[in-house]
């Protein structure tokens, strides 16, 4: 009995990359609470991140490895994609939390009267930005990235064309990068700082997760646009592929959420 | 099959130790290193309440001093009161309890033992990953455990800021210790998230042929229902964790109203999480139970498909009544009117879920076997804590009982109490299917009372100190009070007693031969697929998956 099978889950053989990648993580945040505490002491966190790297990469090769020796079976591929549908899910209700503080702050700004008397918004002396300037410039450099990336998606999966998907790919991550350019350079002209106002506060966290989001999804097209080059998706198996279009959808989304709610009506 | 040759073992089990606990993909492995590894942590964890016990025994303070903690009486006149210890031990105990305790014992260890067996699946959907969530949940508790022994406020070790955190205390407290405590709530988060996402693909993608939806065992229903509950709620608790963490070192003003921010926005976060937590760790714990009490009535559950919508409804009514943890908090009349309603609509699935337990027990046979024991002290328990409940969902009365004993003693009715219960009444259900082992009955049956007299004996005389005004977290109290107090101290030490008497017998048993190897040791209304499987199962299950004859009793349903 235990020789034979007659299901196509995918049963794995014992992995280290679990155990280490634990290990990694309490190097990595033990190391950034004595950064933060010391201000000049880097090198136990740096150490942490580059062992979580370093798994993560370990780990994801293993992957490709298993996809190719056939492990994912079409069932496995269901579970592969709800597995990165909810992962995305649990993303959305994490940014829930940062729109809830800029609504509550947006919507009822704390005053000297509060909660009797609201105060303002923007909270007096911030001045903010002009969203129809390089916000909508930048709205639409996200949107014709993720345009990009259905591109490349329905050459890969409608007509087969390897250079097309190319092509898409490396257009998408190009415009993600000016888009990340864009968000560093409108930051270093903020009017206004991260400490001390709770503008800033809800605009740099919302905007810096959103922005942090992007260069993780910018490093997974990227990614995918490598193994592109070594011809690992085909038009029915390209699970990584479909996981890191969908990611930059929502990466988008949240853009548009950020950019009618933080830059335009909060403006 | 294409990975056949990697599983092609010549033995069923040739994994060394370090492979087999430490590099595990296996789920019923990793369900018992969590069940473990979160008993270890409950240990501390209830260790740190006989301490607090001890200190309110008494009124005045004896043990926790300036001049040091003891564990024998001082006189008052050589003691200093250290209320930061006394903070730091209430912290803990809670942090640790919430997030490293009772979600890893019942959704760890027993949704990752138990949920793919009841639903005929040879494994979690992703194995890996699943151990990446035990791995993670170690890594966390390494974070609090330093968290505790690292310099904190007051120029002494640990933080005293209450498990919610809130803000300014939190914000305040000196030291690295609170922020090793928010990076530890953070990777329990993650474990738990990766978790739920495992389980809810792994039910979904998983199942036994001809499994539909509304033929999944109860237990396996309670899991997927708990996975949404942690998927949604827990992200949002790091968000707000990480305002914590801003406000703390880089000068952020979420919280701080000097710089425009609002304390209050912390509470409505924090228990838009908190309260779904709350069903998170109790709704695995009804699944446990409708499986007991169903077999030890000899009957099918009564009301098998109200009692799965009735947990989802209870999950979903989860998310919308947070501020009923702030009445006091200055919310307008409407909010408070709305959040009383809404908590009060809980009372009706819940309801159905206590009266079909009675249901199922009514015209059964039924057979007082140690699990059952502890399923009818869940339901007796569980119910006073949420009839409690009821009373404390109204903010007229609440003005009087928030932040007393009262609500002390409801919580821990039904956690404390509700879910401890649940997992003891689990480990005693199912030590045989995974050990191959049964406790003997009188162990049983002694732990259960000892237990059930004592927690009682603690917990409800704090309904008494909470109605006459004591309030919690303080470390001292008005002479008024000393009679329940000490009282419920001894209540604490009996409860305590059990719990050893509960460890000691549990490894002599898990030490001494093979005793109930059938597949089956209880009756035949023990019917859903982990009773079809050898004791303790072989390292691979279902294998060959299970067919619809095997677990199927009503087929017409």
């Amino acid at each position: 009995m235990a020789h034979e099978k007659n299901h196509d889950y995918h049963i794995l053989p014992p992995s280290i990359w679990p155990l280490l990648t634990g290990v990694a993580v309490f190097v990595m945040l033990f190391g950034a609470v004595v950064w933060m505490d010391t201000k000049d002491n880097p090198y136990m966190f740096l150490m942490g991140f580059a062992g979580v790297l370093y798994c993560m990469y370990a780990w994801w090769a293993e992957v490709i490895v298993e996809s190719h020796q056939g492990d994912h079976t079409p069932v496995v591929r269901i579970g592969l994609r709800y597995g990165f549908i909810m992962f995305i899910m649990s993303e959305v209700m994490f940014f829930a939390a940062w729109f809830w503080s800029f609504f509550k702050h947006a919507m009822y700004p704390m005053g000297p009267q509060s909660p009797a008397v609201d105060g303002q918004w923007p909270p007096a002396g911030i001045e903010t930005f002009d969203p129809w300037h390089l916000p909508l410039i930048n709205t639409l450099i996200l949107l014709c990235s993720g345009a990009a990336a259905t591109w490349a998606h329905h050459a890969l999966v409608h007509e087969d064309n390897k250079e097309d998907v190319k092509n898409g790919l490396i257009l998408a991550v190009v415009l993600g990068v000016i888009f990340t350019f864009f968000q560093a350079y409108e930051y270093s002209h903020a009017a206004f700082g991260l400490a001390g106002n709770i503008y800033g506060a809800n605009f740099f966290m919302a905007t810096g997760f959103h922005g942090f989001h992007v260069v993780i999804g910018t490093i997974f097209l990227f990614v995918c646009y490598l193994r592109v080059r070594r011809g690992h998706f085909t038009a029915e198996k390209h699970i990584g592929f479909e996981a890191a279009a969908w990611y930059w959808h929502f990466v988008d989304v949240v853009w548009l959420f950020l950019f009618a709610a933080v830059y335009v009506w909060g403006q | 099959m294409v990975d056949a040759a990697v599983h092609d073992h010549e033995h069923e089990d040739n994994r060394g130790f370090f492979t087999r606990w430490f590099m595990s993909t296996n789920h019923k492995d990793i369900g018992i290193l969590y069940l473990f590894v979160s008993g270890f942590v409950g240990f501390l964890s209830v260790a740190f309440t006989i301490y607090m016990r001890m200190e309110l025994m008494h009124p005045g303070v004896q043990y926790m001093c300036m001049e040091g903690a003891r564990l024998f009486p001082a006189a008052l006149d050589e003691c200093t009161p250290n209320g930061h210890l006394w903070n730091v031990m209430i912290t803990y105990h809670g942090v640790l309890m919430m997030f490293f305790v009772v979600i890893p014992a019942l959704f760890g260890g027993f949704g990752n033992y138990f949920m793919p067996l009841q639903i005929g699946a040879p494994d979690m959907a992703f194995p890996r990953l699943n151990n990446l969530s035990f791995w993670l949940f170690c890594t966390g508790v390494a974070l609090g455990v330093a968290s505790i022994l690292a310099p904190g406020g007051n120029g002494q070790l640990g933080s005293g800021v209450g498990w919610v955190l809130y803000p300014p205390l939190s914000t305040n407290e000196a030291g690295i210790s609170m922020d090793l405590a928010i990076f530890a709530v953070h990777v329990s988060g993650a474990s738990s998230i990766l978790g739920a996402i495992n389980m809810i693909t792994t039910f979904l993608n998983m199942r036994a042929p001809g499994m539909t939806l509304h033929k999944v065992p109860l237990f396996a229903w309670s899991i997927f229902v708990t996975a949404w509950l942690i998927l949604l709620a827990l992200p949002v608790l790091a968000g707000a964790i990480t305002m914590l963490l801003m406000d703390r070192n880089f000068g952020t003003t979420f919280f701080d109203p000097a710089g425009g921010g609002d304390p209050v926005l912390y509470q409505h976060i924090l228990w838009f999480f908190g309260h779904p937590e709350v069903y998170i760790i109790i709704v695995p714990a009804f699944g446990i139970i409708s499986h007991i009490i169903a077999t030890f009535s000899r009957k099918p559950i009564f009301g098998y498909l109200p009692m799965v919508y009735a947990m989802v409804a209870i999950g979903a009514l989860g998310f919308v009544v947070w501020a009923h943890h702030m009445y006091t908090v200055g919310m307008s009349l409407t909010q408070q009117s709305y959040f009383m309603l809404a908590t009060m609509v809980i009372a009706v699935p819940t309801g159905v879920k206590i009266f079909s337990w009675i249901a199922t027990m009514w015209g059964g046979s039924v057979e007082f076997k140690t699990p059952m024991m502890w399923a009818f002290g869940f339901l007796f328990l569980f119910t006073v804590g949420g009839v409690t409940g009821i009373v404390l969902s109204q903010a007229g009365v609440d003005r009087a009982y928030h932040d007393t004993y009262y609500v002390v003693a409801h919580f821990h009715y039904v956690m404390s109490l509700g879910a401890v219960f649940g997992i003891f009444a689990g480990i005693y259900f199912y030590l045989p299917k995974m050990s191959g082992r049964m406790m003997p009955e009188w162990v049983g049956h002694t732990h259960f009372w000892l237990m059930f007299i004592g927690a009682n004996i603690t917990f409800f005389p704090q309904h008494f100190l909470g109605r006459n005004g004591m309030p919690r977290r303080y470390i001292d109290y008005n002479e008024a009070f000393a009679l329940w107090n000490y009282v419920s101290s001894i209540g604490a030490f009996i409860a305590f007693g059990s719990f050893l008497f509960f460890i000691v017998m549990l490894f002599k048993t898990l030490l001494s031969p093979k005793n109930a190897t059938e597949n089956n040791p209880w009756n035949e209304y023990a019917d859903t697929l982990e009773w079809t499987l050898p004791s303790p199962p072989p390292e691979h299950t279902f294998e060959i998956l299970p067919k619809q004859e095997d677990w199927d009793k009503q087929p017409s349903h």
